[in-house]
């Protein structure tokens, strides 16, 4: 199956003086696909995610985002993306609705247009009762959706999500992933850090970093019977070593 | 006596209920776990045992001493590793040691052999400003300084959170060897997997304790038989199970779903089999996140019946 790819990484590396945060990185994403971007602390993901969210200047090495070069087209490719990074990146002492307005202007969605699309947002989210709340003062898992919905604001094809579940309880990190799946049906491209082992498994295909490269890419059915593990913990604790990980 | 005795212990901010009367007595040499999600009153609780925050009614001891009376003592008996880094970033590892060692009026020296296994994992780095360091090695340097002083208990707030499982191993390793020496170690983790490790756990949330026991005897706490099926994609088996209303507590778990039948159960599997390929389907044993699921879905309930 020919898969249209959406995110292209050819030779990618980024060194800070002598140390080599990402050697030589290569991987493809297909559109619509779930793709979870796995690694030790310290492996190289931050600096990748930075990359291709057009944050950060690579070394060397080619990325394609949608199109998009990721030398010149930085300003394009950040229109065309959304990011939810692990504390939601909200304002906690502005209003639900603030918070939606706030991060719309950013992408030039204003007037009219902000109007008619925040109100189908929050009815959306059942968040009429809040919308004049401090997000200070909602629910966790409200805080979340909220999240990700204002990421998704400017209907972006790709959406990166920076650890999106950390510390968030069982249940919400469950209703979380709906969110993730429905908007991977309708064709976004959803790029997910994570460290819940069971979230890996529920991305179309995981990668691993482990000091500065791609350890392992497959689905997470293929890494588990490669790596002979029960889970993706144990995939996880066979491709990255304890040493290693360390520096 | 208890390492560690609470009774009664509620906690208020303003509108927030943070504990809800919380009851539990831990013994001596125990690793006790609380586990759950942010919000369910882990910190708060915390603070309240190592004396920096005063609880709004009932008690806690913490080896026989009065966690608001007997501060003083608390204190020096006590190690405690805060949730978010609680370092000095501009200072550099050997010289945040030796700060915690300082106020405790001890030397890196004197007591090297307590914090001996975990600090020469970091010690080739001790120039290093402890802000640059990496999240696994920020953790040890935190678990050393909290060690320092040579404690008798250990309380330490979410120490694996947003670790990588590589570093989460070896660091439970380290509190297992801890353990060895008798230390009390009173841990919380919001990762339902490492509750295995501990002798007894709390599952706490929203302020409550959900359950207390051993982890093996809180898996036996699911009424009924637990179903898992797997070989489609996980969130078309979620939609399909939620089609019929005799299926229940249905919850994705990586590429498994888990889920309960009220009623002829093979009948469902026959449905579900004839709906998608390839499909299995196992009895299983609940694990502690399945038990959580179980029990807070409950409190919801209760709660949404409550509020009408």
């Amino acid at each position: 199956m020919d898969r249209e790819r959406i995110i292209i990484v050819k030779n990618l590396v980024k060194k800070f003086g002598d140390f080599t945060a990402n050697d030589n990185l290569n991987f493809e994403v297909y559109k619509g696909e779930i793709f979870g971007f796995l690694g030790a602390n310290g492996a190289g993901k931050t600096t990748a995610m930075k990359i291709l969210c057009g944050l950060s200047k690579p070394t060397s090495g080619e990325v394609d985002i949608a199109g998009f070069d990721i030398y010149r087209d930085t300003d394009k490719i950040r229109h065309i993306i959304g990011y939810m990074s692990q504390r939601f990146s909200l304002y906690e002492d502005l209003t639900v609705y603030e918070n939606i307005r706030f991060f719309a202007g950013i992408y030039g969605i204003r007037g009219k247009e902000f109007r008619a699309k925040a109100e189908k947002l929050i009815a959306k989210l059942n968040m009429e009762d809040v919308a004049k709340t401090l997000v200070a003062s909602i629910p966790l898992g409200w805080k979340q959706k909220l999240a990700f919905s204002i990421a998704m604001f400017h209907e972006p094809p790709i959406v990166f999500l920076d650890e999106p579940t950390s510390g968030v309880d069982p249940r919400t990190r469950r209703q979380f992933w709906e969110m993730i799946y429905q908007a991977a049906e309708s064709g976004v491209t959803v790029f997910i850090t994570t460290h819940y082992m069971d979230e890996a498994e529920y991305c179309d295909r995981v990668s691993i970093m482990d000091q500065g490269r791609i350890a392992a890419l497959d689905t997470p059915k293929m890494l588990k019977e490669n790596a002979g593990a029960k889970n993706m913990n144990d995939v996880f604790l066979k491709l990255v070593r304890p040493q290693k990980a360390e520096l | 006596m208890f390492a560690v005795e609470a009774h009664n212990l509620v906690k208020r901010y303003k509108s927030v209920q943070a504990l809800n009367s919380l009851n539990f007595t831990i013994d001596k040499g125990e690793m006790y776990g609380f586990i759950g999600p942010d919000g369910a009153g882990k910190t708060s609780l915390f603070r309240i045992l190592t004396s920096l925050l005063i609880p709004d009614e009932g008690s806690a001891t913490v080896l026989g001493y009065d966690v608001v009376k007997d501060y003083r003592e608390i204190r020096k008996i006590s190690g405690y590793m805060p949730g978010r880094f609680s370092l000095y970033p501009d200072l550099s590892v050997e010289e945040n040691l030796q700060f915690f060692a300082s106020v405790f009026k001890t030397s890196i020296e004197e007591n090297y052999h307590m914090v001996k296994d975990i600090y020469s994992h970091i010690e080739p780095f001790k120039k290093r400003r402890a802000g640059k360091l990496s999240g696994g090695m920020k953790q040890k340097l935190a678990l050393s300084c909290a060690l320092i002083h040579k404690p008798e208990i250990l309380f330490l707030d979410e120490p694996t959170t947003g670790v990588d499982p590589v570093s989460r191993q070896e660091f439970w390793e380290m509190l297992a060897r801890l353990k060895k020496e008798g230390l009390s170690i009173v841990v919380s983790t919001p990762y339902m997997d490492e509750a295995s490790l501990c002798a007894r756990i709390a599952m706490m949330y929203k302020g409550d304790i959900l359950a207390e026991d051993s982890p093996e005897a809180i898996q036996q706490m699911i009424s009924g038989k637990l179903w898992s099926v797997s070989g489609a994609r996980t969130y078309d088996i979620l939609r399909y199970l939620r089609t019929f209303n005799t299926c229940f507590n249905i919850y994705p778990f990586g590429q498994n779903v888990h889920f309960q039948v009220s009623g002829d159960a093979e009948a469902v599997f026959q449905q579900i089999k004839n709906e998608f390929q390839n499909i299995q389907i196992v009895e299983i044993q609940a694990s502690v996140e399945d038990v959580f699921l179980h029990l807070s879905a409950r409190t919801e309930e209760e709660k949404e019946v409550l509020n009408g």
